[in-house]
């Protein structure tokens, strides 16, 4: 099969296949990313790539759009064998990529961006911008400065200026993780029409549910290896999720928080005046933790998140004047830093893991060290290293993180086994009160099922916990109360168990009562 | 006092004009996302080849061409060290300035003293006639009319042109601009030897114009006065251009109170310049959103292309 013979159509091939891969591999050293993937689309088909993160889903869509070359195997495109040199090769090809991680240059327009890739002069290109967003239903404006846009808007300027190049095939990575559950309908349904049109779609994610409701077949990988391929509209979930990951994902039931009256974390109209204009001001945002809950925040990202987490956590303060709008335990902490306030019993754990959750160049004991040196780590200034790495090991030990040992770099550890190692030292801190900002963000589902489970069992112990999250599901399963973050305005808390995911969906959107009005009202 | 005051601020624009050319090359090259902090090493080595070529020739030209030849031949050797080998910026920046330094101090040794003949002014017909402004801005050698050009050349450039947004792109993300098909390190070269033909030119003003007369250490900080205005201009041709005529103006007033007999401590107003163009500079880059969009997100970073 395998002809070095480029041109030639080969026997055997349907013609009718637009992108097949025979073989592809890629490896990085000894990690085996890329192992004989074999894939077929033909044009119209809606074709997902499904796999856990770290699966080689990237690294395979990287070769396919000729930012990175196989080690080993051929594509080919349109039944010829064909060398996808660099990203220009896949353009010029018909391959239009939307990148996970956008591909935008903030500091410019829409349409400046859009111009490195579509040729033509100003004023044609803002007319061609506004005709494909007419018909293709994704409303974007050519003058807007980028940094300016929200993420879903970021995205319609990536699937427009993909699409003025009239590819033949798309792909998209991840793209429904930034969005809400409408912003998901809406792409569907602009991907069906795509489809309609004959445009191949490979369509990456981790999102069954997505896959089972768009897909018209799926490929699925598993630490580097195809796993199956198979047409997703006749697979279950958990048949997809077995595939996926080797076996049942872990599910668990957790049971109703008993909370009592005590509030140990409360937000009083938390305001705030940047005027940094990337940065989204809070707006009189007012909260409560009772003891032994769990309030998730939802939101789509960008909304005032940032800001709420490093008010909390103490990164930034309030002056004194005001600072009573945070409360721990009943006592103002606005004004205290982040070591005050974890002295009052609060503990954080941020989203970035490297570099804010943990320090990537030190070893886990000395990582143990950054947050738990008031459990005796420190005497007199000189730091105990017995205790220090006793409290390490026991860390590694409970938290089942699969590492080199306590002397090992956090950035040699993976994601899943970083943030099992985080959440790990600061539970032995008994804290009284948590903050967590996307406790599962980007690592493997047994990882994340075991960080929930912990902290649920960290409620039931009577700590009050409040989650910051953009994974839906994961707040639909952890939470007992849920509010949504929308310009950064805060909705009313609502029952997790007496809402729905679209009832949230559309207060992800703003579609809330402002707090403030209802605190006016409240109060006259 | 009124022909003091002329004296300068006529005087400041060929004071701010090494300044200039150096900030308005240091300024594209930040701009592509490279740190070269051998502008002072840049400078002193072409001050001294230029002032070599122009003593041998007779002919200014060919010491500027000379002076722009070797500032670009040096920060190739910069180049090559951050873009091939992917050495830290701020250290072989340092290097290869002192590098530069070392060279200059060698080259120059033979004339230790020589003069050369500056260049002669050059009145715009009519415009100098207006009072006492014609004295200023329009009775001035050619290469500062050059440096006011440069200036809108090089805004033109960034803003106007599509080879310009390509390198504003680069210096914000060289990996996207990768991705979309751009070529973030051949980009950069050419940037950083742009840069190294203009710390060129600055240099051969300064010791074949300005200061006509060869002395080791002649450059004297300006490099990194050229550097700092880059930051303090927020990385724009035109509030770069205005830090360096405010640096030339409060430079040579030091020495026109002294000519007037103004008791003032001369180490005071050696200093002053620095002071003033610091705060005003600080005032004008404190605007936070200003700064965040035009500081170039890359600023300082290695890229390596994906294999």
């Amino acid at each position: 099969m395998l002809m070095a013979s480029g041109g030639a159509p080969i026997a055997g091939v349907p013609t009718t296949s637009l992108l097949r891969l025979d073989g592809i591999s890629k490896s990085y050293g000894s990690l085996v990313a890329n192992d004989k993937i074999d894939i077929d689309i033909r044009p119209g088909q809606i074709h997902a790539v499904l796999g856990e993160n770290g699966a080689g889903k990237s690294t395979l869509m990287k070769m396919i759009f000729g930012v990175i070359q196989p080690d080993a195997g051929a594509i080919y495109w349109k039944g010829r064998q064909t060398e996808i040199a660099s990203p220009a090769r896949a353009r010029a090809l018909g391959i239009g990529m939307v990148f996970q991680h956008f591909s935008l240059f903030e500091t410019i327009t829409v349409a400046e961006n859009i111009s490195f890739t579509v040729p033509g002069d100003k004023r044609e290109l803002s007319r061609r911008i506004r005709e494909a967003s007419e018909a293709f239903g994704l409303a974007v404006e050519p003058d807007a400065l980028v940094y300016k846009l929200s993420v879903g808007e970021r995205q319609r300027v990536e699937l427009v200026r993909c699409l003025l190049q009239e590819p033949s095939l798309l792909i998209l990575d991840e793209p429904t993780s930034v969005l809400t559950p409408q912003a998901v309908e809406t792409l569907f349904v602009t991907l069906r029409m795509l489809s309609d049109k004959g445009i191949a779609i490979l369509y990456i994610s981790h999102k069954l549910e997505e896959i089972r409701a768009l897909c018209h077949s799926a490929t699925i990988l598993r630490h580097g290896q195809v796993t199956g391929h198979v047409d997703p509209r006749e697979e279950t979930s958990r048949s997809l999720a077995k595939m996926m990951i080797g076996r049942d994902i872990p599910r668990s039931a957790h049971a109703e928080a008993r909370p009592d009256a005590n509030v140990a974390l409360r937000v009083n109209g938390l305001s705030t005046w940047q005027r940094d204009a990337h940065a989204v001001n809070l707006k009189g945002v007012c909260l409560e933790v009772r003891r032994g809950e769990i309030l998730g925040i939802a939101g789509v990202s960008g909304n005032g998140q940032q800001a709420l987490s490093r008010y909390l956590s103490g990164e930034e303060t309030l002056p004194a004047t005001r600072k009573g709008e945070i409360e721990i335990l009943g006592a103002a902490v606005g004004h205290l830093g982040a070591a005050d306030r974890r002295r009052q019993g609060l503990s954080f754990i941020p989203e970035e893991r490297l570099g804010r959750g943990a320090a990537p160049g030190l070893s886990l004991n000395d990582n143990m060290l950054l947050t738990g040196h008031r459990l005796g780590m420190v005497a007199r200034g000189f730091i105990r290293k017995r205790v220090r790495d006793e409290h390490a090991e026991r860390c590694i030990r409970e938290m089942d993180v699969r590492c080199g040992g306590s002397k090992s770099n956090a950035s040699s550890l993976s994601g899943g086994n970083l943030q099992k190692f985080i959440v790990g030292r600061e539970m032995m801190l008994r804290p009284k009160v948590m903050v967590v900002a996307q406790p599962t963000w980007g690592i493997d589902v047994g990882a994340a099922a075991m960080v929930r489970q912990k902290l649920v069992d960290l409620r039931d112990e009577g700590v009050s916990i409040l989650v910051i999250s953009e994974e839906l599901e994961e707040l639909f399963e952890i939470s007992d109360r849920m509010a949504v973050m929308f310009e950064g305005r805060m909705s009313l808390p609502v029952h997790t168990r007496a809402t729905t995911p679209e009832r949230i969906g559309q207060m992800m959107v703003g579609l809330f009562d402002a707090q403030e009005e209802m605190t006016t009202e409240a109060a006259q | 006092m009124m022909d003091a005051l002329i004296f300068v601020l006529a005087g400041a624009f060929a004071t701010a004009t090494p300044l200039l050319f150096a900030a308005l090359g240091e300024l594209v090259v930040e701009k592509s996302g490279v740190l070269n902090l051998s502008v002072e090493g840049m400078m002193a080595l072409s001050a001294a080849i230029a002032f070599m070529a122009t003593l041998q020739s007779g002919s200014h030209l060919v010491g500027f061409v000379a002076g722009a030849a070797s500032g670009a031949l040096l920060s190739a050797v910069f180049a090559v060290l951050v873009l091939g080998f992917m050495a830290n910026q701020v250290a072989a920046g340092l290097a290869v300035g002192i590098l530069g330094l070392g060279l200059s101090a060698l080259f120059g040794r033979a004339f230790e003293g020589a003069t050369l003949m500056g260049l002669n002014k050059v009145a715009i017909p009519l415009l100098s006639d207006i009072p006492v402004l014609g004295r200023i801005l329009f009775t001035q050698d050619i290469v500062v009319y050059g440096g006011i050009a440069a200036t809108g050349l090089v805004a033109w450039f960034l803003y106007r042109t599509k080879a310009g947004l390509t390198l504003r792109v680069i210096g914000e993300n060289p990996d996207t601009a990768h991705a979309l098909g751009m070529r973030p390190v051949g980009v950069r070269f050419l940037a950083i030897l742009f840069g190294g033909a203009m710390a060129g030119l600055a240099g051969a003003y300064a010791s074949t114009v300005l200061t006509p007369l060869w002395s080791q250490d002649m450059i004297a900080g300006r490099g990194w006065i050229a550097v700092a205005l880059v930051v303090f201009g927020t990385w724009r041709p035109g509030r770069v251009a205005v830090g360096a005529y405010l640096f030339g103006a409060v430079s040579l007033l030091g020495l026109a109170l002294q000519a007037m007999g103004i008791g003032i401590p001369a180490q005071f107003m050696t200093c002053l310049p620095y002071v003033l163009t610091i705060v005003v500079l600080v005032a004008i880059s404190a605007d936070k959103v200003r700064v965040r969009l035009n500081a170039p997100a890359a600023l300082g970073e290695s890229y390596r292309p994906a294999s």
